[in-house]
């Protein structure tokens, strides 16, 4: 008997703005220039959030937290596809997309300071609590997208995670019940190759990570991560299809992690000066500002202003998050419960 | 009244349920087409249809984590896990996020979600398939554990389990699901969770047992004046109800069919020297499993507390 071929495939990979900041032109999504602004602003203002995070934890005014640089245009660009009905799913690295979505940044810094009543999402945002514990979110979007398709909702679920967490079991058995079930969910990898001290060729052997879709049965993309407009795009189209019902996609997002992995931890031991400067030479706003600056839409005294712009919003922030009232020992029992057991009620009372 | 054993009986409530609240779906391995392993689940996919009574992949992690996500949407799923020794495979699932989201978001999210899983051992079935690790879950805050000890009990605390806010993990003991007949009252009632049950009355020794474990213990104590607490719940524990008994009789004895170390009977032992040293006239006893797995069928009986353990344990007790 012959052998015959069960299967072949392709992987696209989607790039828009090339590292010069010139755009393919039938590539380009439709945007205004005003939401292009904002899109710049988004990504300075979680570039000056993240440089703010890493000195008040150098300060002692944070706990340990991991930094975000490098990775704007993945968030701010997904994110900014998204609904107000839609849900989000975050692992703990997502505040880009946060402050796209509106998350209150005294909250956000008020979490990474170690006051977890900071994780109570405003109620006009559909954002789970950040998700320590790596992939672990990734069934919950399904789950979403499940009740999402039992109400028939006219809303879509997006899921973030990093490289690291594709080597979970979550990740597989998720992908493959959103697969079995055609669910409206956008699965967003932010591959920044980098899973601590573990690169991309430790986590897996494949060639990319958008092709360990199409073993669940759904189409994976590769997208240019450092490319706002890219993200935006290739997010915006999964979106639409899961809403009209066409099912789940997967978007790997191609990236990297230009700061260390927490501030607890030291890149320098792991990986060479000469990549990180490759990577530095990639950096999306940089990007984004040639782009803009080529049409005569951006300039260093425009771009100074945006920046102070958003240094101001982030000290405002910085002074209501010190400024909010140190929580109490009785707020530990605070939703562990509807009702407290007779023991934690006595526990409460301090006995 | 129907005369309905435990399966017939959680059938009901899961029916009674979708019928009234349609936020009700059920999820998990083999429970639709086929009823479930044990047929527990029989008919409500061909009555709710397969959008409610979801077949799943074989993913127990997924349908547990799944399952948090249609909560916090506004569903109250119901995870079946075919075995509660396949809930280790969902243990992150449970443990750090159905447990822990009413908390991490301050109340911003919930998870009213009621885990149903076969336990215990005497059914002859192979490795995992006889786990009694419910006091892994009782660690957990968070997480409420129940466990019925006939059909009765089995309805009403699984109707009050659907209606609770918070996660429930409810075990169902496999050896009862067709050997107890009990009169099960037709539509609607509910047994308080967190609250015992007083199943003998008794004033020289208390005995606390729960699920499989009762009918052995309630055949075990003829001719002693033991009272018999059947406890149901057992996270949180109806403390009250334990100590007025002990304070009564001055007397305990647990038995459960876990292991001993660090077994559910440890805490409550702790808990009634706390509480109740100066009305204790014995040792609190224990009467466990062994500390080993779970054997399989032909050494269960060996493993299994059985009417000579038990009986010689009052027996010791009363020595005092």
């Amino acid at each position: 008997m012959p052998e015959e071929i069960l299967a072949t495939f392709q992987i696209k990979r989607l790039s828009v703005l090339n590292e010069n900041g010139s755009a393919d032109l039938s590539l380009m999504p439709e945007l205004s220039a005003d939401e292009i602004w904002r899109m710049y602003q988004l990504m300075v203002l979680a570039r000056c959030f993240d440089e703010r995070a890493v000195s008040l934890q150098r300060e002692g005014r944070l706990g340990t937290y991991p930094p975000i640089r490098g990775q704007e245009a993945a968030q701010v660009g997904s994110a900014f596809a998204l609904k107000a009905s839609d849900w989000v799913f975050p692992s703990f690295r997502e505040m880009g997309a946060h402050l796209t979505l509106g998350y209150p940044i005294p909250q956000l810094l008020q979490y990474w300071g170690g006051d977890e009543r900071a994780q109570k999402t405003p109620p006009d945002l559909n954002i789970f609590p950040f998700c320590v514990a790596v992939g672990s979110q990734i069934p919950h979007a399904v789950g979403a997208a499940l009740a999402i398709r039992y109400r028939r909702d006219p809303a879509a679920v997006v899921v973030y995670f990093g490289d690291g967490a594709t080597s979970k079991g979550d990740f597989h058995e998720a992908m493959n019940m959103a697969g079995v079930y055609q669910l409206p969910v956008v699965f967003i990898c932010q591959n920044n190759q980098w899973a601590i001290s573990v690169p991309l060729k430790g986590q897996t052997a494949s060639a990319s990570l958008a092709q360990k879709a199409l073993g669940y049965g759904f189409e994976g993309v590769q997208v240019d991560g450092n490319d706002i407009l890219a993200v935006y795009r290739a997010t915006l189209n999964a979106l639409e299809k899961a809403r009209s019902g066409a099912g789940p996609t997967f978007l790997e997002c191609l990236t990297y992690r230009m700061a260390d992995h927490t501030t607890a931890d030291d890149a320098g031991r792991y990986r060479s000066d000469e990549e990180v400067a490759l990577w530095s030479g990639r950096d999306p706003i940089l990007r984004l500002e040639r782009f803009l600056a080529a049409s005569g839409a951006w300039t260093p005294e425009q771009g100074r202003v945006v920046k102070d712009e958003a240094i101001a919003l982030i000290d405002r922030a910085v002074g209501e998050m010190e400024a909010a009232p140190h929580p109490s020992p009785a707020e530990l029992f605070d939703g562990v419960l509807a009702t407290l057991t007779q023991r934690q009620a006595e526990q409460r009372k301090g006995r | 009244m129907a005369q309905l054993n435990m399966v017939q009986a959680i059938n009901q409530a899961l029916a009674d349920e979708m019928a009234r609240d349609d936020r009700v779906v059920l999820l998990g391995e083999d429970l639709g087409r086929d009823g479930g392993v044990f047929r527990v689940t029989e008919g409500l996919q061909e009555r709710f249809g397969p959008e409610r009574v979801l077949d799943t992949p074989l993913c127990e992690s997924a349908i547990m984590g799944a399952a948090v996500g249609m909560a916090a949407y506004g569903l109250r799923p119901v995870p079946e896990i075919q075995f509660m020794g396949f809930t280790y495979s969902a243990f992150e699932q449970l443990f750090a996020h159905a447990a822990r989201l009413r908390s991490r978001s301050r109340g911003r999210f919930s998870c009213p979600l009621v885990v149903r899983t076969p336990y215990g051992g005497g059914i002859k079935a192979p490795e995992l398939h006889e786990e009694s690790t419910e006091a892994i879950f009782c660690h957990i805050p968070g997480l409420k554990v129940v466990v019925p000890s006939g059909p009765y009990s089995a309805k009403g605390l699984l109707l009050a389990a659907l209606r609770d806010p918070d996660p429930v993990l409810f075990l169902e003991p496999t050896r009862l699901y067709r050997m107890i007949k009990e009169e099960v009252p037709e539509g609607d009632y509910q047994l308080e969770l967190g609250k015992a049950r007083l199943a003998r009355k008794g004033s020289a020794v208390t005995v606390v047992a729960w699920g499989s474990m009762l009918e052995r213990v309630l055949k075990s104590v003829d001719g002693y004046d033991a009272e018999v607490i059947d406890l149901l719940t057992l996270n949180p524990l109806d403390l009250e109800t334990l100590l007025a008994s002990v304070q009564k009789t001055g007397r305990a004895v647990i038995v459960h069919e876990a292991i001993k170390t660090c077994g559910l009977g440890a805490e409550i032992a702790a808990t009634l020297a706390e509480e109740a040293m100066l009305h204790l006239r014995a040792p609190i006893l224990r009467v466990t499993a062994p500390d080993v797995p779970v054997p399989l069928a032909k050494l269960i009986d060996q493993y299994l507390p059985g009417p000579d353990r038990i009986r010689a344990a009052l027996d010791e007790v009363l020595k005092y």
